[in-house]
């Protein structure tokens, strides 16, 4: 009789067991579903739209059909080309301090205050750079959007920059010093060349976020429905046009909407792969 | 902190600005922008100066041109005295096409709706909440099978379209100016919230049971339903470039700054308005350039009023009050 | 050697500059956040916080409904991907550690986690909100479609690999003499789990799901294109509401008035305490868990 029970519980044991990992199968099925979904209706959509005309030309008026996002694509390069120019500077010193300095009190500061930066939402930082660049500046331009996106970009780089040379050996540095080198030289010509792969990883991963960052432009870069290349003038990129033409009741600007969703996508997908790729070829340490 | 940061900036302008070309920035209405859209790339296939027209709303273009971000800001609200007093230096208002607000609607197996003024108060205020409400059927028995939730659509956004229609149904329903009264953004009693004329078409064309308000054009290229509306003579009227037009028959004052809604006139639409660009009279402040100046002077003063092309028909009516030399007289550079 | 030095302090000197400089930048974040709103907090004191009407004709900014539509949304959120992040967490840490198809899947929930805000609400507005209406046509509530509860669903789904990467790590670190002893004593692998792993890790877990809640509320564009942008308080779980992020993707750019500026700046405020509240206590409990 015991037995007969021990056994109905141990069967019991093993059903559940069982039961809870199916469940779970299911569940990381479920939850990854999406990203096809996501991935299958931007490219469907997209991907016959993109050709040479769509790459290179500009949008036409509204109701003409046909035309371009080459201002979109051009304003969004040059955007995260500036907030990358702003940014990795500060990013890979900061980092390279928060490792150097570890323990000092400024280190701690600038811990949190990276910390605080990186919780920052999107859309505040948009508000911050209008208030303390647009509006001193007179006027929408690329150049406060670069700001705002290298904003985000140097919590991102300081972290990764402190991670990769904090698990430099030690006795790098020190051979550097003991063979009489300054320490300048050292952070510069030894400490930054080993870890840079790592640091340059974390930049192509900050990169690969900020391009698709939104919230941020809409009150600095603007828009443009040209091609732009004066920093101090508006300019187009290709999420705002995402979300501009996304919503309107146009089957054109859908059109255009879904290719330059398509290009995003494919812009940020290379970037994710190329940094992988990197930090699995040349990792050295 | 500010300070030493505007200057840095200020620093960097006076570097860059040597080898900027010209380009004016404008924002502000969505009404309007099927019309700017097609005009702007119209002066710069001719004149290849570029003008940057951002679609953000007519509180966003008068927001803008108020801390003189923007070359021009658009709205089709006309800015009310007391801020027009606030702003640093006199501003003018350039009227630049007249349109009509329709009252837009998805619903399957409804054509031609009509609605009294009464009506369509009622159904924005949220009183009346389905399609087959008895006084719908009443002027539309066709309405009579269909028992669905009436959903409203509206602005998200601060916007000239709903000063105009809020300042119509002001007008027409004592209920309506007590409790929600009108302006560029109000506090709406029911339904969504959709951002910019494009935004509103986009989701009454994707939700059935909804009703919004937008310009005609942006119902007439996507092909959506609108309403006859029941003007102030009793005449049920379409909105169409005729009946926008004759709303503006009326007296105008110098600054044209008036409600055409809820006009006298016998084949008026009731939703109609101006639009306008609203620029600095004096084009020389805050360090623009001269050549800046006179390039926006060439675009609104010169080229907007005599060479411009006339907008078809289908798109937005056009302004025959900005033709007339009274007008003229805008800009000083 | 003395030019040596030089060059070494000098160094030295601008790498603590760079360092001030980001300092600074948070310094400037904060003081614009608190110099700005300070209009808007002077004139309602706390009703800012606690007034429903949000009226900017009535120059009237009480801004409860949004910090609602805020916390609903990320909350709601949060309850629908936890059973999806918890068992995308148990099956990287726990069931499949190892091998191709743990490597390929942890790819694939990146992947998840690299896709822009704008393209998450571009799909959710084409197909979700479809998907909720016919529900709501189901449920006989008017299919509006768009409100808080799809902006939760989006938002559940752009929260999971955030969570699940967290989690992982947690479930990984828990000592694999542990689970071996409870292994040997007879234990099934769920009851490893229930009895080892999750009482071991909960703190590290919690502090994931803490992080994903932060990211959550500052979420603006996929929100904004499907919360239906209503500045009324919520009712339910399908009406149009706002989010502060969303009110502010909306109104900020056309805020005319300088209390209706002040107002929205004090909503960026609220919003940033939030969220950096949040995030603290987040890092906090890592900080512990991993000493």
């Amino acid at each position: 009789m015991k037995l007969v029970n021990r056994k109905r519980r141990t069967a019991r044991r093993y059903f559940l067991d069982r039961l809870v990992r199916y469940s779970v199968y299911f569940l990381c099925g479920v939850a990854i579903l999406p990203l096809f979904f996501i991935f299958g209706f931007i490219f469907s959509k997209g991907i016959t739209i993109l050709d040479w005309e769509f790459l290179t030309s500009l949008p036409k008026s509204i109701g003409e059909s046909g035309g371009g996002v080459v201002n979109a694509i051009t304003g969004s390069l040059y955007l995260v080309g500036i907030a990358a120019s702003v940014a990795i500077p500060l990013g890979v010193a900061a980092g390279t301090y928060l490792s150097e300095y570890r323990g000092s009190k400024l280190a701690n500061i600038l811990g949190q205050a990276v910390d605080v930066l990186n919780g920052v939402p999107s859309i505040v930082i948009g508000l911050v750079v209008y208030e303390l660049v647009v509006l001193p500046m007179g006027g929408f331009s690329a150049i406060s959007g670069g700001i705002a996106l290298g904003m985000i970009m140097i919590p991102v780089i300081t972290r990764s920059t402190e991670e990769t040379l904090k698990m430099l050996p030690k006795s790098l540095k020190e051979a550097s010093l003991a063979l009489g080198a300054s320490y300048a030289t050292t952070v510069l010509r030894v400490v930054l060349p080993a870890g840079l792969t790592g640091i340059i990883t974390g930049i192509l991963v900050s990169l690969a976020r900020v391009a698709g960052e939104t919230a941020p432009l809409l009150f600095t870069a603007f828009g443009n429905p040209f091609v732009n290349l004066d920093p101090l003038k508006p300019v187009s990129s290709l999420p705002a046009l995402i979300f501009n033409y996304a919503v309107s009741p146009y089957e054109d600007w859908h059109r255009l909407a879904w290719g330059s969703a398509c290009v995003l996508l494919l812009g940020i997908l290379a970037l994710n792969l190329f940094s992988r790729w990197l930090s699995r070829r040349y990792r050295w340490y | 902190m500010k300070k030493t940061i505007s200057a840095l900036l200020i620093g960097l302008t006076a570097v860059t600005g040597v080898m900027a070309e010209t380009e004016i920035l404008g924002a502000g209405a969505t009404f309007p922008y099927p019309l700017y859209s097609k005009m702007f790339n119209e002066y710069y296939a001719k004149k290849q100066v570029k003008v940057n027209y951002q679609s953000i709303g007519s509180g966003g273009g008068v927001k803008q041109i108020m801390s003189e971000t923007v070359d021009f800001g658009a709205t089709d609200g006309f800015i009310e005295d007391a801020p027009l007093k606030e702003a640093k230096r006199p501003l003018v208002h350039i009227p630049t096409c007249l349109g009509a607000v329709s009252v837009s609607y998805n619903v399957q197996g409804l054509s031609n709706l009509k609605l009294t003024p009464a009506l369509v108060a009622d159904i924005f205020l949220g009183k009346i909440t389905k399609w087959n409400d008895a006084k719908i059927v009443a002027i539309n028995p066709s309405a009579k099978v269909l028992d669905k939730k009436i959903l409203v659509v509206h602005r998200s956004d601060g916007s000239g379209t709903t000063s105009i229609f809020t300042d119509y149904l002001a007008k027409v329903s004592p209920e309506w100016k007590t409790s929600v009264g009108a302006g560029k953004s109000v506090s709406w009693p029911t339904g969504l919230g959709a951002k910019g004329n494009e935004g509103v078409s986009g989701l009454v064309k994707q939700m059935p049971g909804s009703i919004g308000y937008i310009e005609i054009a942006y119902a007439r290229q996507n092909k959506m339903a609108v309403a006859t509306i029941q003007n102030k003579a009793g005449n049920w009227i379409v909105p169409d470039l005729a009946s926008a037009a004759s709303a503006a028959a009326i007296k105008i004052p110098d600054d044209t700054r008036i409600n055409l809604t809820d006009s006298d006139a016998k084949n008026a639409y009731p939703i109609a308005g101006f639009t306008w660009i609203v620029v600095y009279k004096d084009q020389n402040y805050g360090g623009r350039s001269k050549a800046q100046g006179q390039e926006v002077a060439k675009l609104l003063g010169g080229w907007f009023m005599k060479e411009a092309p006339m907008p078809n028909p289908s798109i937005t009516a056009s302004c025959p009050q900005t033709r007339s030399p009274r007008l003229k007289r805008f800009l000083r550079v | 050697m003395n030019k040596v030095l030089n060059f070494d302090t000098g160094f030295v000197w601008s790498m603590r500059l760079m360092a001030l400089l980001v300092i600074g930048l948070v310094v400037a974040v904060g003081y614009v956040l608190v110099q700005g709103s300070s209009e808007a907090f002077q004139k309602f004191g706390l009703s800012f916080i606690t007034g429903r009407e949000w009226d900017p004709i009535m120059g009237s900014y009480g801004s409860l409904p949004f910090i609602v539509g805020s916390l609903l949304t990320a909350f709601l959120a949060l309850l629908i991907s936890i059973p999806f992040s918890m068992s995308i967490a148990l099956y990287l840490g726990e069931f499949a550690n190892k091998g191709k198809i743990s490597a390929i899947f942890t790819s694939l929930v990146e992947l998840l986690a690299g896709i822009p805000s704008v393209i998450y609400g571009f799909w959710a507005l084409f197909y979700l909100v479809p998907v909720v209406r016919w529900i709501q046509e189901r449920l006989d509530i008017p299919p509006i479609g768009v409100g808080i509860f799809s902006a939760a669903l989006i938002l559940a789904i752009m929260i999971i690999p955030f969570s699940a990467s967290i989690a992982r790590e947690v479930i990984r670190m828990v000592p694999v003499g542990l689970k071996e002893a409870a292994y040997a004593l007879g234990a099934t692998r769920l009851e490893v789990i229930k009895d080892v792993v999750l009482p071991v890790g909960k703190s590290g877990i919690f502090a994931g799901i803490m992080l994903a809640l932060g990211r959550a509320l500052g979420e603006t564009m996929a929100v904004t294109m499907v919360i239906g942008n209503n500045n009324i308080m919520p009712d339910s779980l399908f009406s149009p509401a706002n989010t502060i992020a969303s009110l502010l993707a909306n109104e900020f750019a056309e805020a005319d008035s300088s209390l209706y500026v002040s107002s929205l700046v004090g909503l960026g405020l609220v919003l940033f305490v939030m969220t950096a509240l949040i995030n603290f206590l987040g890092k906090m409990l890592i900080r512990r868990l991993s000493k």
